[in-house]
């Protein structure tokens, strides 16, 4: 088991392997859909001026994302009309719908680990090696059991995109993953593709018992 | 007829049932369904000790045994509401749509449920997780029946997002217009999937049908007990060889590799046009949360 802190520093991301499981400590965001098209539009390619508190949220997350971690993850929260907000259950979302935005937003905010499920492409794997970082996997559906692993939800940026959308920021202690794509070009969901198409040809050549 | 009419409870059809449903949407959003956990706890012991698929199932356990106990959402992703209410005659749909309308923004309150319902056009979260007349799905049936039974299943958008609808016969994939070309067509949808629809999934299939109502039968063959075999024998062969192939691909859970890619596979038959031949598959994931409810006069039962 590999403990990481966040910040993580580029000779512990270059030591991780497909395959290892980690435990991960610190203050990261999650981020999805709306969030990765927004930071794309608005920052990195710039196609979208900035507006309301654009600018503002940009800084903030400069500092959070250099050297962090992005949390693919709309969690069900809790204290939404208190604003005392509570993680109560706070799974990964299927991350390859953020394949188009991922590499970019990995150079341009120096992100190291990208957490969710169902693994990335090609473009991901290729940042992953060049910024350093890792694609962790953390278990669908463990719900209930990820979220005690949130500490404090120490702020919200963009709750205007509604809850599982925005950008909550999050302490998290010992939170479990497992490294399906590597700095090193490997990844896991490369090789089981590869290998459940072979079956799958197999499969088809033959008919119907 | 009108004599029974009489024999019955006046106010039985017009009891406010929100809080039934709120019961309901409890349950099936915390309380994972015991056969489904057996049949998880089964695939735990096949794969092999230490590996990646062993880990994610014995998390995915232990998950489901929390979001019981502390009665939280198994997964955050509570999905698209889907209800079946079969009502008995008298009963008022437009009043058991407003009672599950309230008891789903009840829930939502409570953290049972995620706000799901987005507005396609301007991006706006409603909040309370209703949406327009389709968010939450409700489907209503008269029964002859004396009770009334509420079937609600709550199906996640990752899975959701690989199911898959082919119009036979598709060349690509070799696959005729027979129970071949669907066997195929459904192996080939799995694959697709890979892990993205939490594997280890339960696939509903549809034969048949126009695309519309295939899909629709195809969520419905979901609602069948894992254990429960078809009473069609032939469909009871491909159910049995889909599940044998499906896990022959090894995708295995979360797409690790590994022995259980899929749990159960449950198909259903329909009629077709002489032109069209759907094959519709409905990928539910591991945390294939439905739950029902029956209201026998006062008495209300959860299974």
């Amino acid at each position: 088991m590999h403990s990481l802190t966040i910040p993580i520093p580029d000779e512990a991301i270059r030591e991780l392997k497909v395959g290892d499981p980690v435990s991960l400590s610190g203050v990261m965001i999650t981020g999805r859909d709306t969030a990765h098209k927004w930071m794309v539009e608005t920052f990195v390619k710039k196609t979208r001026p900035p507006e309301g508190d654009d600018q503002e949220v940009y800084e903030a997350l400069k500092d959070l994302l250099a050297g962090g971690a992005i949390y693919h993850c709309g969690p069900v929260v809790a204290g939404l009309d208190t604003k005392e907000y509570r993680f109560v259950a706070a799974g990964p979302t299927t991350s390859t719908r953020e394949e188009p935005y991922q590499g970019d937003v990995m150079h341009h905010f120096d992100v190291k680990a990208v957490i969710g499920k169902g693994g990335m492409g090609p473009k991901t794997l290729a940042a992953c090696q060049e910024v350093p970082g890792v694609y962790l996997h953390a278990i669908g559906g463990a719900a209930s059991l990820i979220a005690q692993s949130v500490q404090r939800v120490l702020t919200v940026h963009k709750l205007a995109f509604g809850v599982p959308e925005a950008m909550w920021v999050i302490e998290v202690k010992d939170f479990p993953a497992v490294v399906t794509m590597d700095a090193h070009g490997a990844s896991l969901h490369a090789e089981v593709e590869t290998r459940s198409k072979a079956n799958l040809d197999r499969l088809l050549a033959a008919e119907l018992r | 007829m009108r004599a029974e009419w009489k024999c019955m409870d006046p106010e039985a059809h017009m009891r406010d049932l929100t809080s039934s449903f709120l019961e309901l949407i409890r349950l099936a959003a915390t309380d994972l369904p015991a056969e489904v956990e057996q049949s998880l706890q089964t695939a735990q012991a096949r794969e092999a000790p230490g590996s990646a698929a062993a880990g994610a199932l014995e998390t995915i356990l232990e998950n489901v045994a929390l979001a019981r106990q502390n009665s939280t959402p198994v997964c955050q992703d509570t999905g698209t509401p889907i209800f079946y209410v079969k009502y008995p005659e008298g009963w008022s749909t437009r009043k058991l749509r407003d009672q599950i309308r309230q008891a789903i923004a009840q829930a939502t309150a409570l953290s049972y449920l995620r706000p799901n319902a987005v507005d396609s056009i301007s991006g706006k979260n409603s909040g309370n997780n209703l949406g327009d007349d389709y968010f939450p799905t409700i489907h209503f049936e008269e029964t002859e029946e004396q009770t009334l039974t509420a079937d609600l299943m709550l199906k996640g958008g990752g899975c959701e997002n690989v199911g898959a609808q082919v119009s036979l016969p598709n060349a690509q994939l070799g696959a005729g217009r027979d129970l071949g070309g669907v066997r195929k067509v459904v192996l080939d949808a799995v694959h697709k999937a890979q892990g993205k629809g939490c594997a280890p999934g339960i696939l509903g299939v549809a034969v048949g049908g126009d695309r519309g109502s295939s899909y629709y039968a195809s969520k419905e063959a979901l609602f069948r007990l894992l254990q429960d075999t078809n009473p069609d024998p032939k469909l009871a062969a491909l159910e049995e060889q889909l599940t044998d192939e499906a896990n022959q691909l090894a995708i295995g859970p979360m797409g690790f590799g590994g022995e259980t890619t899929v749990l159960g596979v449950k198909v259903k038959s329909m009629h077709r046009l002489p032109a069209s031949f759907f094959v519709s598959v409905s990928y539910m994931c591991w945390a294939h949360r439905h739950r029902s409810m029956v209201v026998d006069g006062a008495d209300v039962t959860y299974s």
